[in-house]
């Protein structure tokens, strides 16, 4: 409990349309540790990026309602903090890289301005030394400083996810929030930049999470992964468990569905069917439709979570029966 | 059991998901912005009324009567009569049937030339696009409405000129925005697609480029009328539009200027019906957008 | 910078010649013949065609053009057919009252339409949004002629607050610049609303919240900057309907303007005075426009070096990866 920088209880999200309810997070219980790097896992629209700005409290306001649960920082539920104290969280103890850089920068003011802004917002200092310690993370993430004065356009897609990432370390966060930041990137600049975020986490000792769908990322960046599916977290342990004994059918496909080097099989084995329609979730567990081990009972009322061995739990009925 | 039900369900829902046309999908949304709604209604009853002016109006627009100069609302004339004792409210009724055309015709000639010359610099490029803004460029830096008067003093007053005037007058806009939509459609993956397939240029301007240009065109022209009533209105005002006895709203506003001290109302109705008949066109372009581009709302 | 602000002004050449041309050219094509209009119905046809010549009437359409372009360059737009004075002395006497009549009008709807319009967007979707919105729909579909005609009846006439016409007085000005700023208000407001937002749906003002920034300084500092920039443009453009506008509202409250004046000339078909103004109005316009985009490329870095990569024939994008 002490060394949990991070812990999520029972938090779900919803967005409300003018016709639907979408389910975006239901039930997610997440904890991370001092130091720890967790990837989370998951298609396109099991909520990964809604749980990422749940906890920093900046969903759209007028669509999205965070209905319950308690999201704990330090020992402090952040849901219950006014905004004023919430604001000098954000960006200071906790701060976000976003999915796209191409947009996540502001296109008409120097992108020493948008890093130092930040500085001297949490700091409360001087603007020249907001400016200088500014130049001191530009050159940590490989960029020159002479470029202070330059604006995003003059930027390339790798260059300016650099520059998001000074943004977001600026104030030496404890926990950063790192949105499939390598997406957006061709393959050659998403290698420089993960080895770039990797070195500075160990130089800084920051927790992050990194939301990603690329396997690859994870056992190359995390200490430990959780597998989302359609709101849920399906699968959660060291990435050394989940890696070498994966046991939710779901992690399973995932898995199944990479190429490999070292295997036999002559065919990639895609998952079948798509994720369920968000705003209709099963009443059963939600991958019922597509499990190739589904039994009767699993479509009546969702599994629980198991521990299936200590630190590696999933939410599948299999799990009792040790192993599949 | 359970499983033929879902289904069952599944195969209905995908028919269900393919009847919803693009304009049924339009109407879908229009119909939940109530003022959009009441807005059409307004316009539908208003082109009604200039239909079917004859049998709507209590008398003959031109049907003089001395006696009633002036004369305040009564049970015979609900509206009062003007300075040759006309039922005013029968002018107003036929008023009706000039503004619309103003504003139909008007955006019709300017929709058709401005979407074509649009059209021919978006899709062709290169001088024949610089070609065409530059003509734009030279029309767009003379004030429209100065454009338009100019253009109604120079041909002459009357009806016929004042539409032809608001209808040159106002190209410039379609134009844009057809060549904007043009290119942006042109660039679109699906136009590639299309193309990598081999779909002839006939098929990827019916098919891809003209469905996805229309949204913006559908709000601009339904303003676009608004703004032709209101504009056409002026020019009557300022004499350039309609001629008497034919009644027009601009023009009743006009004739009511001198005897504004004594009796005001004699202005006041006109420009009600103007004001309501643009707000209508204005409210419906506003939905449409919103009905178009459901992003745009939230 | 300057050669940004070089180049337009030399674009502005071939419009302003373009507009010179089209103007001529529909002077002619029309029916009537000035020399007759001017003369009326009982002059001899000898007495026409004496005019026609002393106007250089008979010339064709290109050496006619060419004459008004160089007499242009000379600072001589004709004399006025009616009044046999020089358009130039004319339109430099009325020109103040146009530029205080459209500017006044203009400040004041940029003062009321921005703020109308970010309290609305900041209020989105709630009564107050709502109420602003359809008042400012309400006033942008109201005929400005009319407006100030009853505004006429109830400040003029009923309650005796202002002058019914005339700018002999500052107070002469409350009610033409009120009645030309009303549904130019309504429109910023509602651009402004729209653009912020819109820009407020974008990733940088994410971030920019991401940062910690009060809601505040995230809307001032992130968004309003962005979302001025299409503003701006109509603020450019609403500059050219309240030149269109003055031109009833200079005759409504007989303000001796230049859109009086050019209203005159097409009652009288003096085509010289109509020439001149078209001429001197779209001018007018045209610079406005022009400094609008100047302030575009000031607000907008991608703008600014957008020109400056075209000046230098297309250079490579600056930052690639090394």
């Amino acid at each position: 409990m002490e060394d949990n920088l991070l812990e999520i209880r029972d938090l779900v999200v919803e967005y409300h349309t003018d016709d639907d309810v979408i389910y975006a997070v239901n039930n997610i219980n997440l904890t991370i540790k001092k130091g720890e790097t967790i990837g989370l896992v998951g298609e396109t629209g099991a909520g990964k990026t809604t749980i990422a700005k749940s906890i920093l409290r900046i969903l759209p306001q007028l669509q999205a309602d965070l209905k319950s649960g308690e999201i704990f920082f330090e020992g402090v539920d952040m849901l219950t903090l006014a905004e004023r104290d919430m604001r000098k969280i954000r960006g200071n103890k906790i701060s976000m890289i976003f999915q796209d850089p191409m947009t996540a920068l502001n296109p008409i003011e120097k992108v020493g301005f948008q890093i130092a802004e930040t500085i001297k917002l949490h700091n409360k200092i001087r603007r020249e030394e907001a400016e200088r310690r500014a130049c001191d993370m530009l050159e940590m993430v490989g960029i020159p400083m002479d470029r202070f004065s330059e604006y995003p356009h003059q930027f390339s897609g790798g260059m300016k996810q650099r520059v998001v990432i000074a943004m977001a370390l600026a104030c030496n966060p404890s926990l950063l929030l790192a949105d499939e930041p390598t997406t957006a990137l061709d393959v050659t600049i998403q290698a420089q930049v993960l080895d770039m975020m990797r070195s500075l986490k160990e130089k800084l000792g920051t927790s992050v999470i990194l939301i990603t769908h690329d396997l690859g990322v994870v056992s190359d960046f995390c200490d430990s992964v959780a597998v989302a599916y359609a709101g849920e977290i399906v699968e959660r342990g060291s990435v050394d468990r989940i890696f070498n004994n994966p046991h939710h059918p779901y992690t399973l496909g995932l898995f199944g569905s990479l190429p490999r080097l070292d295997s036999t099989e002559p065919r990639l084995k895609p998952i079948k069917g798509l994720m369920p329609d968000p705003t209709n979730l099963p009443s059963g567990c939600r991958f019922y439709e597509r499990c190739p081990d589904a039994a009767e009972a699993c479509a009546l009322s969702p599994p629980q979570d198991i521990e299936i061995e200590p630190g590696h739990t999933i939410k599948c009925i299999r799990g009792k029966e040790g192993g599949i | 059991m359970r499983e033929k039900a879902k289904e069952g369900g599944s195969v209905l829902e995908t028919k269900r998901k393919r009847k919803k046309s693009r304009l049924y999908e339009i109407w879908r949304q229009l119909k939940k912005n109530k003022l959009a709604v009441v807005a059409l209604i307004v316009l539908v009853l208003l082109v009604l009324l200039a239909i079917f002016a004859p049998l709507l109006a209590p008398y003959p627009y031109e049907k003089q009567n001395s006696k009633l100069s002036y004369a305040g609302p009564s049970a015979d004339y609900l509206l009062g009569n003007d300075k040759l004792g006309r039922d005013i409210l029968s002018r107003l009724i036929y008023g009706s049937r000039q503004s619309l055309q103003m504003g139909v015709i008007a955006v019709a000639i300017a929709a058709t030339i401005g979407i074509l010359l649009g059209a021919v610099a978006g899709f062709y490029g290169r001088w024949v696009d610089n070609l065409c803004m530059r003509l734009l460029d030279i029309y767009q830096a003379m004030p429209m409405f100065l454009l338009c008067v100019s253009l109604a003093a120079i041909m002459g007053p009357s009806l016929r000129n004042a539409i032809i005037a608001l209808g040159i007058g106002t190209v410039p806009g379609y134009a844009r925005i057809m060549r904007a939509s043009v290119l942006t459609v042109r660039e679109k993956e699906y136009v590639e697609a299309a193309k990598a397939i081999d779909a002839s240029n006939a098929r990827i301007i019916r098919k891809h480029i003209i469905p996805n240009a229309i949204a913006p065109l559908i709000v601009q022209i339904t303003m676009g009328v608004g703004g032709c009533i209101m504009s056409g209105a002026a020019l009557s005002f300022i004499g350039l539009g309609v001629q008497p006895p034919i009644p027009e709203w601009g023009a009743m506003i006009s004739d009511a200027r001198s005897v504004m001290r004594e009796h005001p109302t004699l202005a006041l109705y006109p420009g009600i019906c103007i004001m309501l008949s643009v707000l209508a066109c204005n409210l419906l372009g506003d939905g449409l957008r919103d009905a178009l581009d459901p992003r745009l709302k939230n | 910078m300057l050669r940004y602000i070089g180049n337009r002004l030399l674009l502005l050449i071939p419009v302003l010649l373009g507009i010179s041309l089209v103007v001529l050219v529909l002077i002619d094509i029309t029916p009537g013949d000035p020399a007759r209009m001017l003369l009326g119905a009982q002059a001899t046809q000898q007495q026409v065609d004496d005019l026609r010549e002393e106007l250089g009437l008979n010339d064709p359409l290109p050496v006619r053009y060419v004459r008004f372009i160089w007499n242009v360059l000379h600072g001589d737009l004709g004399t006025s057919l009616m009044t046999k004075r020089p358009i130039v002395d004319e339109m430099l006497q009325r020109f103040p009252y146009t530029l205080m009549l459209v500017s006044l009008s203009i400040v004041l709807s940029v003062l009321l339409g921005i703020p109308i319009g970010i309290y609305a967007s900041t209020h989105q979707n709630t009564w107050k949004d709502n109420t602003a919105m359809f008042l400012a729909l309400f006033c942008v579909s109201m005929p400005s002629f009319w407006f100030a005609l009853l505004m006429i009846r109830l400040f003029g006439v009923q309650l005796r607050w202002l002058p019914i016409s005339g700018v002999a007085t500052w107070k002469g000005w409350i009610l033409p610049c009120i009645a030309m700023a009303l549904g130019l208000t309504a429109l910023i407001a509602r651009q402004m609303r729209s653009d912020l937002l819109e820009v407020i749906r974008q990733d940088y003002i994410t971030t920019a919240r991401a940062k910690g920034l009060s809601e505040g300084k995230v809307i001032y500092r992130h968004g309003l900057k962005n979302a001025m920039i299409p503003v701006i443009m109509v603020i450019g453009g609403v500059f050219g309907s309240s030149l269109g506008g003055s031109l009833i509202a200079e005759v409504i409250y007989s303000i001796p303007g230049l859109g009086q004046y050019i209203m005159s000339g097409l009652n009288n078909r003096d085509y010289p005075v109509i020439q001149g103004g078209i001429l001197i109005l779209s001018t007018m316009f045209a610079i406005v426009i022009l400094l609008v985009d100047v302030l575009f490329a000031l607000v907008d870095p991608r703008i600014r070096s957008q020109y400056a990569r075209k000046s230098k024939g297309r250079g490579k994008r600056v930052g690639d990866e090394t």
